[in-house]
């Protein structure tokens, strides 16, 4: 693995005996000792810490921030103008033909706007930022800060210890905040579908910062193993298998995302990339939708099943995109793409697994409440 | 007890063998989350693949140690796939088969030989 990335906390990962494993260019730790399913569950009932840190801090800069914030508008579908200091959004960047090229929040922090990305596309978000936005707008990509998570409903009294100001913050909302020592930058955000927060921190400061949380009884550390199973269970997209260059948002069901300033009729109608597609589709529906599966056995139905409208049928309606067990329900749990016409909740699919047909019924997203703090 | 490379232990009793997964398979695998085991009475041959075993991680296959007969499955672990994690070299065997030849079982690894393999 000589060719993969460490993060600041790769040592401390090895000391608390994580299985280190190649992720998005990175060692990184895919579970620790406890295991992937007590991990899950430990992080919804009390709190677990991530490393997240393989993923891309960007700051985007002008001599006005409103030239920086309408200069993001040219390349994402949401309201960036509209958003408010202290505030992130959830947003996506689009392609021509209307697909996602990435997942993203973005930060409103007053003089300049905070862009998150994924750690397998930050090259590609870092490269596409700078052709549309500079010279008008510096892109930076930041290279001297790690990003934790702490998630879980006891990640407020945990992060609350540390410095009282984080118990006041609401879903979303972003704050400078003194941690262990150092000048963070805390949003109320995560992608477990818990309460929490994510927590960027200079890269000098991020193995104390750790251990000070770790250091609290509450607090486990949790790998991407169990990162995965919370994100499916929350109904949460992973960028590469439940949405890709392909996927419209539509089609994705991130419709909810696109602010109404942006959609056909908005002061600030489309002028991002596939908007003509993506308005269009808002209008008139997509031909195929991103639903919830839940398979009626024991068995999972993993990324790549394909799904059929009869155990008979020869053509595939849909595939799955991503798939497992979810400790927390107590059963397989799934997400995929249909026809339009079979996405209604609780429509009966098959799922082909090692050549058997299994039924699995379209099931509401998400698989378990969100426990944010609105 | 008899190991296989592919991480099964081999127990004789009577004039059959119990089959089921090391603790080391175990641990590798992580929490055991579905099981699919063969039909009593199939015969089977060495390397078939004969039950499914599906933990949080990913999906494997356990193959036949060799030739025989199924006579028996742990029916418990289908409805408790975390019992494997639980007791992976005692009560959480997966099935038990009578093979045609049982000198074929001289052939696999004693317990010192498995420690060596998996190092």
């Amino acid at each position: 693995m000589s060719d993969l990335k460490r993060t600041p906390l790769y040592d401390l990962h090895v000391a608390l005996s994580a299985k280190m494993v190649p992720f998005a260019g990175y060692e990184m730790p895919v579970q620790y000792p406890m295991g992937v399913m007590k991990e899950h569950l430990h992080c919804r009932a009390a709190a677990g810490l991530f490393d997240v840190s393989h993923m891309g801090q960007v700051i985007l800069r002008a001599d006005d921030p409103e030239t920086a914030k309408a200069a993001l508008e040219r390349l994402i579908p949401q309201d960036v103008l509209g958003l408010g200091e202290g505030r992130q959004r959830y947003g996506f960047f689009t392609n021509n033909s209307g697909g996602v090229e990435d997942d993203l929040m973005f930060a409103n922090r007053g003089d300049h706007l905070f862009v998150v990305v994924n750690a397998a596309c930050k090259e590609a978000d870092v490269a596409r930022m700078r052709a549309a936005l500079e010279p008008e707008v510096t892109v930076k990509l930041l290279e001297n800060r790690a990003l934790l998570a702490l998630q879980g409903p006891k990640a407020e009294a945990v992060l609350a210890d540390l410095h009282p100001q984080v118990a006041d913050m609401r879903f979303m909302d972003v704050a400078t905040v003194p941690l262990a020592g150092a000048e963070c930058w805390v949003s109320r955000s995560g992608y477990t579908g818990e309460d929490g927060y994510e927590i960027s921190v200079p890269l000098a400061a991020a193995k104390d910062l750790a251990q000070v949380l770790l250091a609290h009884p509450a607090v486990e550390p949790i790998g991407l193993g169990a990162r995965d199973s919370l994100r499916l269970e929350a109904g949460l997209c992973l960028y590469g298998h439940d949405i890709d260059a392909a996927t419209s948002p539509v089609e994705g069901g991130l419709t909810w995302a696109i602010q109404k300033v942006r959609r056909a009729g908005g002061d600030r109608e489309g002028g991002f990339p596939g908007a003509g597609r993506i308005l269009d589709e808002m209008i008139g529906g997509a031909a195929r939708r991103r639903v919830g599966l839940q398979p009626a056995g024991r068995a999972p139905m993993r990324d790549g099943t394909p799904l059929f409208a009869s155990a008979e049928d020869d053509t595939p309606i849909g595939s799955v995109t991503s798939g497992g067990f979810g400790p927390t329900v107590g059963a397989p749990v799934a997400m995929g793409y249909v026809d339009a016409a079979l996405a209604k909740t609780g429509t009966e699919l098959f799922g082909e697994v090692r050549g058997k047909r299994l039924p699995v019924a379209v099931a509401k997203l998400p698989f378990v409440a969100a426990g944010f703090k609105r | 007890m008899k190991f296989t490379e592919e991480h099964e232990w081999l127990r004789v009793e009577g004039d059959e063998v119990v089959v089921g997964i090391t603790a080391h398979a175990a641990e590798q695998l992580g929490d055991v989350v579905f099981i699919e085991l063969p039909d009593e009475g199939t015969t089977v041959s060495k390397d078939d693949e004969i039950v499914v075993i599906e933990s949080v991680k990913a999906a494997s296959d356990i193959l036949a140690p060799l030739d025989g007969e199924i006579t028996e499955v742990n029916e418990a672990l289908v409805e408790e796939p975390g019992k494997v994690n639980d007791d992976p070299e005692g009560e959480s065997w997966f099935f038990k088969m009578k093979i045609e030849d049982m000198s074929a079982l001289d052939d696999l690894m004693d317990e010192a030989a498995y420690k060596k393999f998996i190092g």
